[in-house]
């Protein structure tokens, strides 16, 4: 990721900021500058919201063949959370063995690094899931 | 009018290797190594992980137990031997993360294993001047030991975040006192991927003359002595160099032990001693005194005598360090090898 983007994405990254439409009340995720349902009518309208991080799996895939950059932590889980506000977001799940990974799973947002641009370049933070703490096996077995 | 912790928080990686699996590896007796060292395991960070996650982390699980304004923060120093940049600051990333950007300064410090307490200083000056009305002084570190060195079996990783401040305080810090000298003890070059030491040369003239040195001053300035504290935690290396500082200076084993994470999770560095701290105030009830002295090589000391008050009892539940260090998984060395960036990979 280029660092501009990233730079930009900074607010939504590291604290999950959405946006809420003024007109009619929909959260998102990441943030828009326009509503997809009421379009023009929320122009001007679109609020910055902090998500809580906490939210629920909805559906997840574990990645075993993955981009060189993640080499060092495959297989990793993958999947889609319904945060508790509603909105919905991708994130790697961790701290917890794939084969424990179940929908409906309790999860909450940690702080994580994501990538970075080369041996030289920038160093690229933001959330990632884990269970939420006291869910499925002991961890000390997990 | 005295500053003190308003909170405190703290984070350690999930994973765990013991002595006995890297001694394996490098054909010693590990078992006997990690009695030797007074440790059981030593904490990993993930391939995703860092001082600047860790740090991250602890400043969060600080502030989750009070109700403070991210916003009324004016300070971050996070102190660290391994921040992941050589140039541009964890402590920014940290202050974006918590929301406590953008009218206050942030810097990272480094003094080996005290920049952490060193932080602590700089945040009581900075409130009692009334120049910010809450600091964040923040210990955190991913050290490493060179494969096979005597380093390996210790050097991990965690950190803990302590909010400074006046006002609804859960501790006082009532004296602090620093002891510093220049002693070539442990250090690493820039460029350099492992620290070096100058192996028995850092027992006597280093880490004992300056953590007895500065604990001595602290009880002369608080004309105090080593019964009138209910805890005590010195840094801690490994398992017996606090043990034997403390017993030497007249403290009783019950006073280490809440303080003594060092036995199941190594050598956090620059965590420490606050990683001590916390798990003591995760504990403490009000009243109870706590004597502290971290210890950086190079060399210095920085020493603390706190008591807490009855506001511990309003901090908001949390994860305790206990419960969090519960949650643990065990790696090979081989995979511990791969997390630490021990291996060559094609392209490096």
């Amino acid at each position: 990721m280029a660092t501009p983007r990233f730079w930009r994405e900074i607010p939504s990254r590291y604290n999950l900021i959405g946006t809420k439409c003024g007109s009619c009340g929909t959260l998102d995720f990441p943030p828009r500058a326009v509503c997809p349902k009421c379009g023009r009518k929320s122009v001007g309208k679109m609020m910055k919201q902090k998500l809580s991080g906490i939210g629920t799996i909805i559906s997840y895939t574990i990645v075993y063949d993955a981009p060189s950059s993640f080499d060092l932590l495959k297989p990793y889980v993958l999947a889609v959370i319904e945060l508790k506000e509603g909105a919905r977001l991708t994130s790697q799940i961790i701290n917890v063995e794939p084969g424990d990974v179940k929908i409906g799973m309790r999860v909450e947002a940690v702080f994580r690094k994501l990538g970075q641009e080369g041996e030289a370049g920038i160093l690229q933070y933001g959330y990632k899931f884990k269970p939420v703490t006291g869910q499925g096996k002991s961890p000390a077995t997990a | 009018m005295v500053a003190g912790i308003v909170s405190y928080g703290g984070y350690v990686p999930r994973y765990r290797i013991t002595p006995k699996e890297i001694g394996n590896v490098w054909g010693v007796d590990g078992e006997a190594m990690g009695r030797s060292l007074g440790i059981t395991a030593k904490s990993v960070p993930s391939p995703d992980e860092d001082v600047i996650t860790i740090s991250v982390e602890a400043a969060r699980a600080c502030l989750r137990k009070v109700d403070v304004a991210p916003t009324d923060i004016g300070a971050i120093y996070v102190g660290s031997e391994s921040h992941p940049y050589a140039v541009k600051p964890t402590a920014t990333v940290v202050a974006e993360a918590i929301g406590s950007t953008p009218v206050m300064t942030a810097a990272d410090f480094e003094f080996a294993c005290k920049a952490g307490t060193a932080a602590i200083q700089a945040c009581m000056g900075l409130t009692l001047s009334d120049m910010i009305k809450y600091g964040m002084a923040v210990g955190s570190d991913t050290s490493q030991g060179a494969p096979g060195d005597a380093l390996e079996f210790s050097a991990s990783a965690g950190g803990a975040a302590l909010l400074i401040g006046k006002e609804n305080l859960i501790a006082e810090i009532n004296h602090t006192v620093s002891y510093t000298t220049d002693t070539p003890d442990f250090w690493r070059r820039e460029g350099q991927q492992y620290p070096s030491h100058g192996g028995r040369f850092t027992g006597e003239p280093a880490y004992f003359k300056h953590v007895m040195s500065c604990a001595k001053l602290l009880m002369e300035k608080a004309k105090s002595k080593p019964e009138d504290y209910n805890y005590a935690v010195f840094h801690q290396p490994n398992g017996k160099f606090p043990v034997k500082v403390g017993r030497t200076l007249g403290f009783e084993d019950k006073q280490l032990d809440a303080g003594m994470l060092v036995r199941s999770i190594g050598n956090t560095y620059s965590g420490a001693v606050l990683l001590g701290l916390c798990s003591i105030l995760d504990r403490a009830v009000p009243g109870d005194r706590i004597f502290m002295v971290g210890y950086g090589s190079g060399a210095g000391s920085d020493a603390f005598d706190i008591t807490v008050t009855s506001n511990i009892k309003k901090l908001k539940h949390a994860e305790t360090i206990e419960e969090m260090t519960r949650d643990a998984k065990f790696l090979d060395y081989g995979t511990y090898a791969k997390f630490r960036g021990k291996l060559r990979m094609r392209g490096d």
